[in-house]
């Protein structure tokens, strides 16, 4: 047989990754030893797990940092949520609602990923960092002033000062309250839905990564005028990469949001996109395995710290500096340097 | 006549998102980091105020002062432990310890002085005094002279003063610096020292105008702040305070004029638009990469 | 004044390429270029013809505007005046991308490799434009994907065994050895197919028997590829024993054009190489 490239390599070790912690998560779950709260964290896990790889994209892979990637992921939430109430009576299987759901949330917030990128894109630097960083904020403003109701005529939007103003029928329902957010939403995510979204989001990431238009992102990141030099668009590479990000993170916020009874617009603020990042830069930039291993244990840490209540965001917070701290002092590196670390494929720089 | 009322008033919240965003500039302009962890000295600098005033009842003429040198000793601190050992790092490690930092002082003040909101005494009085008809508070007055009165310090402080040049050679390169006998280290946490200051009266002014404290008070002003630093084109002073006010402004108008619920997204979106068009900000330099 | 002055008029005259390429159409041909910087004048007025498989040179004092010019071919800057032709099509408004798909491809002064890619990618990463498959195919995995990979893998090997550097494929190139990472920066532009190779400054750093073996290659890349060289070097040796024609420049414009043999012998060269005094000694010296 053929001998596997280091990539190859990689990528079949990140599929078992995540294979072997949905295995275990069941394993434990079916054993009964899963306290109730870690429960409800299972599918919230796996849209994290999602989001990160996601972002990984845009910082890790392209090298652009991005503050708004919680954005992406509300208007996903919101207009799946929305798709899953409408397409009730045309598709009654909650799988196949769900998927559909997940499809149409990822189409809005691609949308809104090349709607900001295609202007975006050029600037460069610190300055897209801020552009994101305020398209999420608008985001967040925006579906803070949204309503949207169904009744027997079709949906009925507004962004006007409350629901009253959509003028629904008797017989209509709102879905989206404005600051209220949604509320009574039907529960179409699982565990298991989650696993599926994952495995496809590694499939389309690490496959793209492992091709022609990967390698010419990878070019754009570690020298922007040499790629040009060979005949690699830069814009137009740039855009991919953001684009499928914003895509995949839309999907994940549709899982997130179909696991709540109830969602508010705030959830998706700032905390959350910086949150995600800090998912990314531990995990450690363009390794997606890295981002899943981060993603799980610090979203699962804070409750395991639950015991320490009122101390555990501040114990979350000393450990990010001390782990910065510790992975980017010289001395440390020197020794890890000397070390082989395993699976040191080509992208995990 | 509403018109220049809301003119006032936007200047006047200008004023203090000019003064943070001053702070944000320089850190920028000398670190070249993104000090996330600046809006939450904001808020540190308003809780000194708060406890010294109420506590203590210390008159507020040595509470700014008091609560500028606290936040001016915690810029500093958290310099030299956090982001020094990291100055050879890539940026987004800073970041993201900045953000740590940020989540420390967040978390410290609710352990402290928890979650409920205070109503902040203001410093100047409730007092309002009409000028050519005009209700004008005495808060709004001060602001506009405080930030007159920085940005003016500041011009001098960086063009005439020794330790000012040697912050604009650090800001420029810091081993040339270095090798002209200046020390790097002084210079950054004076930097960081100074920043954290003005952050600190930029809260007791900010609390003064919009008397509720909590400890996520800074957050949002910070945002805003640092998006007037790069709207005013980033590492520039006269940037930050540009960009600050014309911030101030357009908020205030947009509450006013257009939608009190779309203000927040009316600003970012002229934000938006201005780095599309002058994509260093309105005052920032492009620089051209060597090839 | 010698013969290799006359013969240069402002419109590049094409009897002035080497005897192979004439009655060919000139790969590239600078008419009048110039650009400024603010006030500036970088370049100006510079005007050349390169033969089909021309090797040629462009020597000039340090910030003669050398590398500007490169820019300006590849259009990472934009000419403020002047026109340049690629094979006889002008390349006005395009940009870096297009004029590297209509056969320019560089090396850069100061290196500029894919650092934290490995050897072969960086390679792969030139061939890019070679490569055709969709973004779906390349995600989905389709035969097409697996067929064009495996063409680009075997191309990329085959262009890095020019300069023997096909065992390294697999390193870091950030980690590869200096010379060896200008070496695979020839190899990443020659990926690219181009019909004229730039190559900037390719001999800086290396020792006199490294030079020698760059020297050959470079003639061995030209004689395989068919494709005319056009390069920026201080190393005379290298220049004057390669270069079938030679540009000097100084201050941004042309102050000589000719063989090897009537550059050297150039007074005004050699005042701006050495200085007024030295010119003169040289030229009473002569006599």
């Amino acid at each position: 047989m053929k001998k596997l490239s280091r990539a190859a390599k990689t990528d079949i070790f990140t599929y078992l990754l995540a294979t072997a912690g949905f295995l275990a998560a069941q394993c434990i779950q079916g054993a009964g030893l899963m306290s109730s709260s870690l429960k409800g964290q299972l599918v919230p896990i796996c849209a994290y797990v999602v989001m990160a790889i996601s972002l990984n994209l845009t910082v890790g892979i392209l090298g652009e940092l991005s503050l708004g990637h919680a954005g992406f992921m509300s208007i996903g939430s919101f207009s799946g949520v929305v798709a899953a109430v409408a397409l009730e009576p045309v598709i009654p299987a909650p799988e196949i609602r769900l998927a559909s759901a997940m499809v149409i949330g990822a189409v809005c917030a691609g949308g809104a990923g090349i709607l900001i990128g295609v202007p975006v894109l050029r600037l460069r630097g610190d300055y897209l960092a801020i552009v994101t960083l305020a398209f999420g904020e608008i985001v967040l403003n925006l579906t803070n002033c949204l309503y949207v109701g169904t009744d027997s005529q079709g949906l009925h939007i507004s962004m006007l000062t409350s629901a009253e103003a959509l003028g629904l029928a008797s017989d209509g329902r709102v879905i989206i309250n404005g600051p209220v957010g949604a509320s009574g939403i039907t529960r179409l995510s699982s565990f298991t839905a989650g696993f599926i979204l994952i495995l496809i989001t590694l499939f389309i990431v690490q496959n793209l990564v492992n091709s022609r238009t990967g390698r010419a992102i990878l070019a754009v990141r570690d020298n922007r005028i040499s790629a040009e030099s060979v005949g690699i668009s830069v814009t137009k590479h740039k855009m991919i990469a953001f684009v499928l990000s914003a895509v995949l993170a839309g999907a994940a916020g549709v899982l997130f949001a179909l696991n709540m009874n109830t969602i508010v617009p705030t959830k998706f603020n700032f905390n959350t996109s910086i949150l995600i990042l800090v998912f990314v830069v531990l995990g450690g930039l363009g390794k997606i395995w890295g981002s899943i291993i981060a993603a799980a244990v610090l979203t699962v840490l804070p409750e395991a710290l639950r015991g320490f209540s009122n101390y555990r965001m501040l114990a979350y917070a000393i450990v990010l500096i001390l782990i910065m701290l510790l992975t980017n002092s010289p001395f440390i590196k020197s020794v890890l340097g000397r070390m082989r670390v395993p699976f040191n494929g080509r992208r995990n720089t | 006549m509403t018109f220049v009322l809301y003119l006032i008033n936007g200047v006047s919240l200008g004023s203090i998102y000019a003064i943070i965003a001053l702070g944000y500039t320089m850190v920028y302009g000398i670190a070249k980091m993104l000090n996330f962890a600046h809006g939450d000295v904001i808020m540190v600098g308003a809780y000194v105020c708060f406890f010294a005033m109420s506590s203590f009842r210390l008159p507020p003429i040595i509470v700014v002062p008091l609560a500028a040198g606290v936040c001016a000793a915690l810029g500093a601190l958290i310099e030299a432990f956090a982001y020094r050992p990291l100055r050879q790092a890539g940026s987004l490690a800073v970041l993201i310890t900045a953000i740590g930092v940020s989540y420390l002082l967040q978390n410290t003040a609710l352990l402290l002085w928890k979650s409920n909101p205070r109503v902040f005494t203001s410093i100047v009085g409730t007092d309002v005094i009409k000028i050519s008809g005009l209700p004008i508070t005495y808060v709004t007055i001060i602001t506009i002279l405080t930030c007159v009165a920085i940005m003016a310090g500041l011009t001098i402080f960086t063009g005439k003063t020794k330790m000012g040049k040697a912050m604009r050679a650090c800001a420029e390169d810091k081993n040339a610096a270095s090798l002209m006998g200046i020390n790097v280290n002084v210079t950054i946490s004076l930097t960081f020292a100074i920043g954290s200051s003005l952050a600190a009266i930029a809260g007791a002014l900010l609390c003064s105008a919009y008397p509720t404290l909590s400890p996520a008070t800074g957050s949002m002003p910070g945002i805003k702040a640092f998006t007037a630093a790069v709207f005013g084109g980033i590492g520039s002073i006269p940037g930050a305070m540009l960009g600050g006010v014309l911030l101030g402004i357009i908020e205030i108008f947009a509450k006013a004029y257009i939608s009190t619920q779309l203000s927040d997204a009316i600003v970012f979106a002229v934000l938006i638009i201005v780095l599309l068009v002058k994509p260093a900000g309105l005052l920032g330099k492009h620089a051209h990469e060597k090839v | 004044m010698n013969g290799g002055q006359t013969q240069l008029t402002p419109v590049p005259n094409v009897n002035f390429l080497p005897e192979r390429d004439v009655g060919f159409m000139p790969i590239l041909e600078c008419r009048s270029l110039g650009i400024d910087f603010g006030g500036l004048t970088a370049v100006n007025d510079f005007n050349l013809a390169i033969g089909r498989m021309e090797i040629a040179g462009l020597i000039g004092p340090n910030g003669a505007g050398k590398t500007t010019v490169f820019n300006l071919l590849t259009k990472v800057y934009k000419p403020t005046r002047g026109a340049i032709l690629l094979n006889g099509v002008d390349t006005l408004d395009k940009t870096s991308v297009q004029v590297s798909k209509m056969g320019i491809a560089r090396t850069f002064q100061n290196i500029r490799l894919f650092v934290n890619l490995s050897v072969e990618d960086n390679v792969k990463i030139g061939l890019h434009n070679q490569i055709k498959y969709s973004e779906i195919s390349g995600i989905l995995r389709l035969p097409s994907y697996w067929r064009q990979e495996k063409k680009a893998r075997d191309h990329a090997r085959e262009l890095l065994s020019i300069f023997d550097m096909q065992n390294l494929a697999e390193m870091k190139a950030g980690s590869l050895p200096y010379g060896a990472q200008r070496r695979l920066e020839i190899v990443r532009a020659l990926a690219a197919n181009p019909s004229l190779l730039l190559l900037d400054e390719p001999a800086a750093g290396m020792n006199p028997s490294e030079t020698a073996e760059l020297m050959d290659n470079i003639v061995k890349i030209r004689d395989t590829f068919q494709i005319a060289i056009f390069l920026i070097e201080h190393d005379m040796q290298l220049v004057m024993g390669i270069c079938e024609g030679v540009c000097v420049v100084n201050f941004g414009n042309i102050i000589a054009k000719g063989t090897p043999n009537e550059i050297r012998n150039n007074p005004e060269v050699i005042e701006a190489y050495l200085g007024k005094g030295f010119a003169r000694d040289f030229e009473s010296r002569k006599h």
